[in-house]
């Protein structure tokens, strides 16, 4: 599933650069009441008012999308033959406590909780770091075979991780990481998404006449990276952090392969929980619960910015 | 991968082009690229070339140095091999079956989202509740709303006086609940990738096909389908390369074994490999499973591009333009 959570958040190909700016809150926010705005917005008749049909609609496909979650805390709290009953139940129940104390017994889920933060606050640090240095010396440095070696890049995109498990894993294992987080860690610290993202950012975002500005008063390629380029792009540092560590947060393929269940990730602490031997699934639901919830909570409060992420990540891309 | 290509206009590569002469700071961009190059040769070219050389030997896991040259005998035997054929074939029908209900209704969800709604940012962030859902927890939590007698899913059939569903055990059911969670994951995020999309496409076409007459789903059909269209397409190449290597939800959807159900049902090429490898310890077989795969998922991609170039270009493009100008 590499591809599906590594280059799927490139998403995709509009007209470049263009539109990012007016996508999503932005131009409404700030624009709205303005004469200008209201006016741009009727003459254009697209952005209509929605009818209650579209509510009821938009509100079907929120209850689907949300209600699985909201069934889970219920699936928690109820005994096999609770669930089994005619009328399954509807609303949760203090027992949840007790199952997900019996969750901790079959899989070390704070472990894989701390593992998981570990792994993703590395994951991002390094892919923004590195893919932000390379994104600009691709974007603006010239140097022999940048544009060859930006399409090897680019190419390889389409390339699955399942590819190269195999020499992957005994690469490790010679290495002697076999089972340390740092195996985890260590392929996907770059990935092809990030430079090309970040290169089409600073392509757009920092003007030639600021770097050469920087040049003039004496910097040198870093400095102005750091002091210039950096300042300028850090939106899309932001957008492209917030990706990197959901993505690496569920990575599932390659930490069940690489990791024990002693030592996992949240997402293998989930595996061993649910092909465990759990004697009621009450308990399988508590542990799952307790190690989503954590990236719910902080999806919810960023859920604007990465919304918005996602959206410029689309049509930047 | 061509649809980038496309998409990226050729005006501001020339204008990048122009102005990357006037810099300097030659060759400390090799510097400056190097880090990420070190990272990813090491960790992503090089395993993908070592599994070419490991497909061609007969290897196992803890006799990893001493593998056999066998030429392309693993190759002979996987497509020789009934579960090859199989695995094959589920990974088509499930891509099928979670891709296209997936982008539709994704499709269908943008138009919703691009309307004026009040709590619209609520909206969005509530229909990617799912994106956030790691594979394997919404896998553990449908397995159990498809679960044949604890699970919402068959009391919900039975109450509306259907035949309650083997989910588990019976092929299309259990490809059908397998492509459940990925749709369910995917579909908020395709739509807001749709709906950046939408955002973008230029307000003054709208207002041209409303002049001469067209209604909303003559706008939809010939102004927003078009302008879409790069979306779409790499919306496409996207998922098919995701559906291509689908393993984490059918392995977790029978326990955490990898024959994708008792009579393989459900097994993908992605669990084969893995099976291959790492019950079997057939480390070269599953090499040349894992080559064989990235045949296929170029050989998709090349088909649906294709596909998109034969249907979208004449006579749509031509005629929505004719009718927004």
């Amino acid at each position: 599933m590499s591809t599906y959570d590594s280059t799927g958040e490139s998403a995709a190909a509009g007209p470049k650069g263009t539109a990012a700016d007016t996508t999503d809150g932005a131009i409404p926010q700030d624009a709205r009441g303005t004469r200008r705005a209201r006016l741009a917005r009727s003459k254009a008749g697209r952005q209509r008012k929605g009818t209650w049909v579209t509510y009821l609609l938009i509100g079907i496909v929120t209850l689907v999308s949300v209600f699985p979650l909201y069934y889970t805390i219920v699936m928690a709290s109820h005994t096999n033959a609770e669930m089994a009953a005619a009328t399954p139940p509807i609303l949760p129940n203090a027992s949840i406590v007790d199952n997900l104390r019996e969750a901790f017994k079959l899989a070390p889920l704070n472990k894989g909780l701390v593992n998981s933060f570990i792994v993703a606050s590395a994951v991002t640090a390094g892919t923004v770091a590195l893919c932000t240095l390379a994104g600009f010396a691709f974007a603006k440095l010239r140097f022999r075979f940048a544009a060859v070696l930006l399409a090897v890049v680019v190419g390889t995109m389409m390339v699955p991780m399942q590819m190269g498990i195999i020499p992957l894993y005994m690469l490790m294992a010679r290495l002697g990481l076999a089972n340390h987080l740092a195996a985890v860690i260590l392929p996907t610290l770059v990935t092809a998404f990030g430079v090309f993202f970040m290169r089409q950012y600073v392509s757009s975002a920092v003007p030639d006449e600021l770097i050469e500005a920087g040049y003039m008063d004496g910097a040198g390629p870093l400095r102005v990276f750091i002091s210039i380029v950096v300042p300028a792009v850090r939106p899309a540092m932001a957008v492209l952090g917030m990706l990197t560590f959901l993505t690496s947060w569920n990575d599932f393929f390659w930490p069940i392969i690489a990791l024990s269940s002693q030592n996992p990730t949240i997402q293998v602490a989930f595996q061993s929980l649910a092909t465990g031997y759990a004697p009621q699934q009450s308990i399988i639901m508590a542990g799952t619960l307790y190690g989503t919830v954590p990236v719910l909570i902080v999806f919810a409060l960023l859920g604007r910015q990465i919304v918005g992420g996602i959206m410029q990540g689309a049509i930047k891309g | 991968m061509s649809a980038t290509d496309a998409a990226v206009p050729t005006t501001s590569v020339t204008r990048a082009r122009k102005r990357r002469r006037r810099l300097p700071g030659s060759r400390i961009g090799y510097v400056y690229v190097l880090p990420f190059f070190v990272v990813f040769i090491a960790f992503s070219l090089y395993p993908w070339l070592d599994t070419a050389w490991v497909s061609l030997h007969s290897v196992r896991l803890t006799t990893y140095d001493e593998s056999v040259w066998v030429g392309l005998d693993n190759y002979r035997n996987l497509f020789t091999n009934p579960y090859f054929w199989n695995a094959f074939r589920n990974t088509v029908t499930i891509g099928i079956i979670s891709t296209v209900p997936q982008l539709l209704t994704a499709l269908g969800i943008a138009h919703l989202l691009n309307y004026q709604l009040r709590g619209r940012t609520f909206f969005r962030v509530s229909m990617l509740m799912p994106y956030a859902t790691s594979l394997a927890a919404a896998t553990v939590i449908f397995l159990e709303l498809f679960d044949p007698g604890l699970g919402l899913v068959n009391w919900f059939l039975e109450t509306v006086h259907l035949p309650a569903v083997d989910w588990q055990n019976s092929k299309w059911p259990a490809q059908v609940a397998v492509s459940t969670i990925v749709i369910w994951r995917w579909t908020g995020y395709n739509a807001l990738i749709y709906l950046a999309g939408m955002q973008a496409i230029d307000e003054d076409l709208y207002e041209a096909a409303a002049i001469d007459g067209a209604n909303r789903w003559k706008q939809f059909i010939h102004v927003t389908l078009p302008g879409l269209r790069p979306v779409i397409i790499f919306t496409i190449v996207v998922s098919t390369i995701g559906a291509s290597q689908l393993f984490g939800e059918p392995l977790l959807y029978h326990n955490g074994t990898p024959d994708g159900g008792t009579e393989n049902q459900y097994q993908t090429l992605g669990l084969l490999m893995y099976q291959q490898g790492w019950a079997y310890d057939r480390l070269g077989l599953a090499s040349a499973t894992a080559w064989t795969m990235f045949v296929i998922i170029v050989l998709a991609v090349v088909v649906n591009l294709a596909i998109a170039r034969w249907t979208g270009r004449p006579s749509q493009t031509a005629r929505a333009e004719g009718e927004t100008r």
